[in-house]
């Protein structure tokens, strides 16, 4: 009996040891990857990466054109995507919510939440890019688009089941109607939450490279023409990663940096918008 | 009179009023059950456009698409078993490194980890599943391959070379590049799906089961490994199903380190192939219509894959969902 103990508390030290040890390790990775990126990416952090072209191989230059083109697909992709998000997430939270459609589009909405976006990129080129004979960057949007509407859709209907109802019933029974309670009381109370839907969705896609490489494909030079191909920064970081000229592999870099920013920052201020809540 | 007339004209107004509201209402309502109903028509078009895309391919090469090893872009001879090969191995060993230190990270963080320290790690962690795919791909290509090439690769190599079934696990050249890189990289992002999704299931469990074993003198691990694992198993194997799902996906990160060679080998340091990485590799230079839909067959396998896996985790946190709301 007394051997039992002591091999039952050793046991529990070692187990807990490694629980620590699991949790340093995830720190770890997240301290490494970080830290070689403000390393690497700082070095080529200068005016010419805002203000100039994305070079030829071997010259210096800046990454304006894949900038801009990744500001405009991504407004695009949110214009298209958010609304189709909030109102299916309306539909769900507040008219059928009792429905068996809504149960099903929630499992959907999750399987699509999680799917891989190259598979995304591939719909996309089956539907715009072949009918229409070329990439563009409309195609690129309606990719990201795809991806925008699961996450507006998850939160806008999160949010509005968060909604009191006898706020709903308070509305309705001044003789507002439906349409009207949703769209003064409904929004209006769960609107921190679904601007939070809608920045998580950009910090998703600003990131996302996979359904842009065969739909927005990427353009060497400044492009307005949303008809033809357009550069964005992850697809420029990937082909810039991959190629053996220092300058390029600088400017990878350096976007990854931007990139990362970007997308840490907007989280960041989704998670405060809220934590606010809560608090 | 003329009170009775403003009344009757009241009613009138009244009623124009409620008809249209009536109008606008049906309206807002048909238009959100429609943007409900594109949620569900942009899955089945998903798979509907992969079919037809995939047709060419799939009606040449029939049932030996998915048995054959050779991609010939050349003789226009395409066989989907090495990339299949390569994303079940890299995404299996991905779940194996990341669910134990996923669940010893939840552990730590519902039951080791002081207060005021929960939430800036739990953040921390989170964010890692923040970091665009790309990113790791360009630290894994830049700062891991090399490092793995160099400090792990000689070093498991030299150690294993006289163990029989290891030695051939652990063969060949450091390349730093290859199958296991990948794997591990894949590891480190499905980290955060997993952690958060068991800390989650962890949060669960009633507190009153925790307290009447410890009541009865059981340490912290037997709590855990007895009362709080078993008791939140099925929500469990739904966070791996789901990290799996992520992993089986995943595009940018294991392009850039993987190598792309279209072969089997059985050392986990060869260079390989996963389905994502041919499609983002050889989508664009693929010429010749053959080519093109062999590459979105290996996009409909890879959908799915993960359509499967990605249901049956729904379906499992689903269940605990239900478990928590009784």
């Amino acid at each position: 009996m007394s051997t039992i103990y002591p091999r039952r508390k050793a046991l529990n030290g070692i187990m807990m040891t490694l629980c620590v040890v699991a949790a340093a390790i995830g720190l770890a990775w997240l301290g490494l990857i970080l830290g070689a990126l403000l390393y690497n990416g700082v070095a080529g952090l200068n005016i010419a990466v805002f203000t100039e072209m994305t070079p030829p191989p071997g010259q210096a230059g800046g990454l304006l054109n894949a900038l801009a083109g990744s500001l405009v697909i991504t407004v695009i992709a949110v214009i298209l995507g958010t609304p189709v998000g909030i109102l299916a997430g309306t539909y769900m939270a507040e008219y059928g919510r009792f429905s068996k459609l809504t149960t099903v589009v929630r499992f959907i909405n999750d399987i699509l939440l999680s799917a891989p976006s190259i598979i995304v990129g591939l719909f996309i080129y089956e539907l715009v890019v072949r009918p229409m004979g070329h990439f563009s960057a409309y195609a690129g949007a309606f990719a990201l688009a795809v991806l925008v509407i699961p996450v507006v859709v998850r939160t806008t209907e999160d949010m509005l089941n968060l909604v009191p109802n006898a706020l709903r019933e308070a509305g309705s029974a001044i003789g507002a109607p439906r349409w009207i309670v949703i769209r003064s009381v409904a929004y209006r109370a769960a609107m921190s939450g679904i601007v939070t839907g809608v920045l998580l969705a950009v910090a998703r896609i600003s990131g996302e490279t996979a359904p842009l490489l065969f739909t927005a494909l990427n353009n060497q030079f400044w492009s307005s023409n949303l008809n033809a191909p357009m550069a964005s920064l992850p697809v420029t970081i990937f082909q810039f990663a991959l190629s053996p000229y220092k300058e390029w592999q600088q400017l990878a870099w350096t976007g990854a940096l931007i990139i990362t920013l970007t997308v840490l920052g907007l989280s960041i201020i989704a998670r405060s918008l809220t934590g606010r809540r809560e608090g | 009179m003329t009170l009775v007339l403003t009344e009757q004209r009241a009613d009138t107004r009244r009623e124009k009023v409620v008809k249209r509201f009536a109008l606008t209402d049906t309206i807002f309502a048909g238009i959100s059950r429609a943007a409900a109903i594109l949620v569900l028509v942009i899955l089945g078009g998903v798979a509907v456009s992969l079919v037809v895309g995939s047709w060419e391919a799939l009606s040449k090469f029939g049932f030996g698409f998915l048995t054959t090893e050779s991609w010939n872009p050349v003789t226009e001879n395409f066989g989907a078993l090495a990339p299949i090969y390569g994303t079940i191995v890299t995404s299996g060993i991905a779940i194996l490194i990341a669910v134990p230190i996923g669940i010893g990270i939840a552990i730590f963080l519902t039951e080791l980890c002081p207060r005021p320290l929960r939430r800036p790690i739990g953040i921390a962690i989170e964010l890692l599943a923040g970091i665009p795919s790309i990113i790791y791909g360009i630290w894994g290509l830049f700062i891991f391959a090399p490092f793995v090439q160099t400090t792990i690769q000689p070093f498991v190599i030299d150690a294993f070379k006289d163990i029989p079934v290891l030695s051939s696990l652990f063969a060949g050249p450091p390349y730093g590049i290859g199958v296991l890189t990948s794997a591990m990289i894949l590891a480190i992002m499905v980290l955060p799906f997993v952690t958060s999704i068991t800390k989650d299931v962890f949060d669960t469990v009633p507190a009153v089961l925790k307290e009447s074993a410890y009541g009865i003198g059981c340490t912290t691990w037997e709590v855990i490994g007895r009362i709080i694992i078993p008791y939140t198993r099925v929500g469990i194997m739904g966070g791996v199903m789901l990290g799996l799902g992520r992993a089986l996906g995943e595009t940018m990160a294991v392009t850039f380190v993987i190598g792309n060679a279209h072969r089997i080998s059985a050392s986990l340091f060869a260079p390989g192939t996963t389905i994502s990485a041919t499609i983002a590799n050889e989508f664009t230079e693929a010429d010749g219509d053959l080519y093109t839909s062999s590459l979105i067959s290996l996009g409909l396998i890879l959908f799915f894959i993960t359509l499967i896996i990605l249901a049956a985790a729904r379906y499992m946190l689903m269940r605990i969902g239900r478990k928590e709301g009784v």
